[in-house]
């Protein structure tokens, strides 16, 4: 005579405990789908509360029979270790899995079945779904900002130049790579302005002059972004080589720099920029307001730039300093030729990490009046045709915004994982 | 002498070129401000403001001075602050400990928390829980009752509002229960050591806490009543609640945005900690014959709390100085309503922006000061 004890599943009769199990869960899961897809309430003969607890309830029982150790079935051991380890998980489990099941299919029906993409006005949104219809007129206004229609391939055109030239240092030859950092530290900076400035702003060789008023969008976003970076880093590398000089006077005005900026919010230094920065200008000079975020924005994250860096610089055991210092080098030598190189490789991850919290920060432009995307769906949300599409506006920028922060992330690991192996 | 050559030229051009900076650039604002007729100077804080704040703490009017519309902003900035770093460290150890599971859902779902809410631009985050989200609320009159006396409506959080009488005396009551408690675990700790007697200390101290509050309701006569939020028509279309307390949508949104952004980040310096301590510890202290209640207690949580402590501690910095973006949605912190509303109607900019900066500045390196001292405290005494 067998007995089932409900609370001691075993070895011995494991077909069973295993049938049982698997059947309650699946009538649990059956009872929340149906629940979520189909709004039919199984089980509403059951007073009140009980409807709602009856899955958990059921699914738990039922994966307790199924949690046998060392069973011997291969997919059986395989789901206990890795989803059902003891009750608490496997009632975190069912959670998780109730909560996906009952979310779900709601949003992407609302995200995508049904949604209307067609038209090209706010007409043509009549459906319970969301409304790309918003987006694709936007589209272009969200990417380039107020810039002419007409002149979108003077961005396309500046970015892929940019671009290109930024990948020169990996087609370099062999007895050139020595200038390479002198090419990305100087030169390209210079060559990459000269290329923004008369492709995008014009006003010579024929092209129309398009005031930074008129810029926006997204492109907007790459293009402080890209200035900070390549500025903010050579300004950090040099604080970071003051705040670890043995000169005190270099060291504290360093170290007052550093704390300065990284101790104020952003959003206070754009103020800056934008109010306080024109009192401090001579008479008569006048510098436009992108230009002052953009140096506003560079002598911030030079701050943290330059922590990155120090962090480098000390990673670096002692012997390499003593080492240079014994073969006669002097300060600027030992620098350029034996702790840089070292220390730069060693903080790339954490330059990346960087430059990820600045593509995160530059939607703050949008405060003193820069509209960036952020700055756009204000624009687009207010538009009388468009009123009540924020949602979409807003769920639109986050996918882009995710797309290019979550690449990044994944890249700075990529790297960090390189550089360590080769340490 | 080429030594000092070497080691006094640098610095003095290095300050020299400092000088200069500020020279040239106080020059020429004294030259701006001379032309457009602005003097500089303090006196504006003892003026009247004359305008209104939307949401305050303390006690504000527009007949009220400029310092008092600072402080109002301070406050606002530090308890929305306040509260988003509470919920985030709780969510923070939550997901970071999630991380760690070995089920393969929850793992996944925290890693998946985790990279969706830490690859988002903040500001969007706030845009979205402001302009979207919470605009989805329902109006006063058609909300349901949450916990039967809360209304979440669009135009804010209402909860009933606590009414004390001899509020002082509980507060007293409080303050000696953790008195108390403290000198019990000093003694608990000497009788540990010296004799080897091991007291249950947590569920002393538990007593103490529930115990001494309650003694002061019922001999100090302090009571607590409740005022609920009650639904009042305004207009024939329009309602508000009156009575409780309401949170403004502003403050929802933000604390919603800051503790969802932030605690990713202290879910991933959790997640370090705990793996930071290594596997050999627990090995160690599991066949010394620990439960794996006093293993997590005694072994893993000291180490990693170390590790984990001074970037948690930065995380909350971060918190504090993107709480600044607040001035995006119009929530009344310190940005808003001084560098915001109080520029615009004295024209003080560099005056009120550098008291805005400071401020913030006083803040983070307080706090950095505090924590320097915390991890020479904690750090391991090697001989």
């Amino acid at each position: 005579m067998q007995t089932l004890n409900f609370l001691k599943p075993n070895r011995d009769n494991i077909k069973n405990y295993s049938i049982i199990g698997s059947f309650l869960v699946l009538v649990s899961l059956i009872d929340v789908i149906s629940n979520a897809f189909l709004k039919i309430n199984l089980t509403s003969f059951l007073p009140g509360s009980l409807t709602t607890l009856f899955p958990l309830i059921f699914g738990l029982i039922g994966l307790n029979m199924m949690r046998i150790d060392y069973s011997g079935n291969k997919s059986l051991d395989l789901l206990n270790k890795n989803i059902n380890t003891n009750n608490f998980n496997a009632l975190l489990t069912l959670l998780i899995l109730f909560s996906v099941v009952k979310v779900l299919p709601q949003s992407l029906s609302w995200m995508i079945l049904d949604a209307t993409i067609s038209g090209d006005s706010k007409d043509a949104c009549t459906g319970t779904g969301a409304c790309w219809t918003y987006i694709k007129v936007w589209f272009r206004r969200f990417m380039y900002g107020m810039y002419p229609n007409e002149f979108h391939w003077r961005i396309n055109t500046a970015f892929i130049l940019v671009i290109a030239l930024g990948f020169v240092g990996y087609f370099m030859k062999d007895n050139l790579k020595k200038y390479l950092a002198l090419y990305y530290v100087i030169i390209y900076p210079v060559i990459a302005y000269l290329v923004i400035y008369y492709l995008i702003s014009g006003g010579s060789f024929g092209l129309q002059w398009v005031e930074t008023g008129a810029w926006g969008g997204l492109s907007l976003t790459f293009i402080v972004s890209f200035f900070c970076l390549i500025f903010c880093f050579p300004l950090g590398m040099i604080f970071a080589l003051g705040r670890r000089s043995n000169l005190p006077a270099i060291k504290y005005i360093s170290i007052c720099y550093i704390e300065f900026w990284r101790g104020v919010p952003l959003i206070t230094v754009l103020f800056m920029s934008s109010v306080m920065f024109p009192m401090f200008l001579p008479e008569d000079f006048f510098m436009d307001k992108l230009v002052r975020v953009i140096i506003a924005i560079t002598l911030f994250e030079a701050a943290y730039c330059a922590e990155v860096i120090r962090g480098g610089l000390q990673s670096l055991p002692r012997g390499q300093y003593d080492a240079a210092k014994s073969l006669g080098m002097g300060y600027w030598k030992m620098h350029i030729f034996v702790i840089l190189p070292q220390a730069l490789k060693l903080v790339i991850p954490g330059i990346a990490n960087t430059f990820l919290a600045l593509v995160k920060d530059t939607p703050l432009i949008f405060v003193v009046g820069l509209a960036e995307l952020a700055g756009m769906l204000a624009l687009a949300k207010t538009n009388p045709k468009w009123l009540g599409f924020a949602m979409e506006g807003y769920i639109f920028a986050s996918i882009v915004f995710w797309i290019i922060c979550y690449a990044m992330s994944k890249y700075s690991y990529n790297l960090e994982a390189k550089y360590k192996t080769e340490r | 002498m080429n030594n000092i050559i070497k080691k006094f030229i640098p610095q003095i051009l290095a300050i020299l070129f400092v000088v200069l900076i500020f020279g040239f650039l106080t020059l020429n604002a004294q030259t701006n401000m001379d032309n457009r007729g602005i003097d500089f100077g303090f006196d504006f804080l003892s003026q009247e403001s004359s305008f209104d704040v939307q949401f305050s703490l303390i006690e504000y009017s527009g007949s009220d001075s400029y310092s008092r519309a600072f402080l109002v902003g301070l406050l606002n900035t530090l308890l929305v602050s306040f509260i988003s770093i509470i919920i985030c460290t709780i969510l923070g150890v939550i997901i970071g400990v999630a991380r760690l599971s070995s089920n393969y859902l929850i793992k996944n779902s925290a890693a998946c928390y985790v990279e969706f809410f830490r690859n988002i631009p903040l500001l969007l985050q706030i845009f979205f829980w402001y302009y979207a989200a919470l605009r989805a609320l329902p109006m006063p009159e058609k909300a349901n009752a949450w916990f039967g006396v809360t209304y979440m409506t669009v135009k804010g959080y209402y909860i009933p509002a606590m009414v004390w009488e001899n509020l002082n005396i509980f507060l007293y009551c409080g303050l000696a229960a953790i008195i108390s408690i403290i000198v019990l675990r000093n003694y608990a700790n000497k009788l540990r050591d010296t004799q080897g007697k091991q007291i249950p200390v947590l569920l002393y101290s538990a007593a103490l806490l529930i115990v001494l509050p309650i003694l002061s309701f019922v001999f100090g006569g302090v009571s607590l009543g409740f005022e609920l939020p009650e639904l009042k028509k305004l207009s024939k279309i329009s309602y508000i609640y009156e009575g409780g307390i309401s949170l403004p949508p502003e403050l929802i949104a933000l604390v919603l945005a800051l503790s969802l952004y932030t605690s990713t980040f202290v879910a991933e310096c959790v997640r370090a900690g705990i793996e930071g301590v290594s596997k050999g510890q627990k090995e160690a202290a599991a066949s010394v014959g620990l439960t794996p209640n006093q293993v997590l207690k005694l072994v893993i949580m000291p180490q990693a709390l170390r590790i984990i402590i001074p970037p948690t501690t930065n995380q909350y910095l971060n918190l504090t100085k993107n709480s600044s973006l607040a001035a995006a949605i119009a929530y009344p912190d310190l940005v808003l309503v001084f560098a915001g509303t109080a520029l615009m109607q004295t024209g003080k900019a560099i005056e009120i922006v550098s008291i805005t900066m400071l401020t913030y500045l006083t803040i983070s390196l307080t706090i950095a000061a505090i924590m320097n001292w915390y991890n020479k405290k904690i750090e391991i005494k090697e001989k």
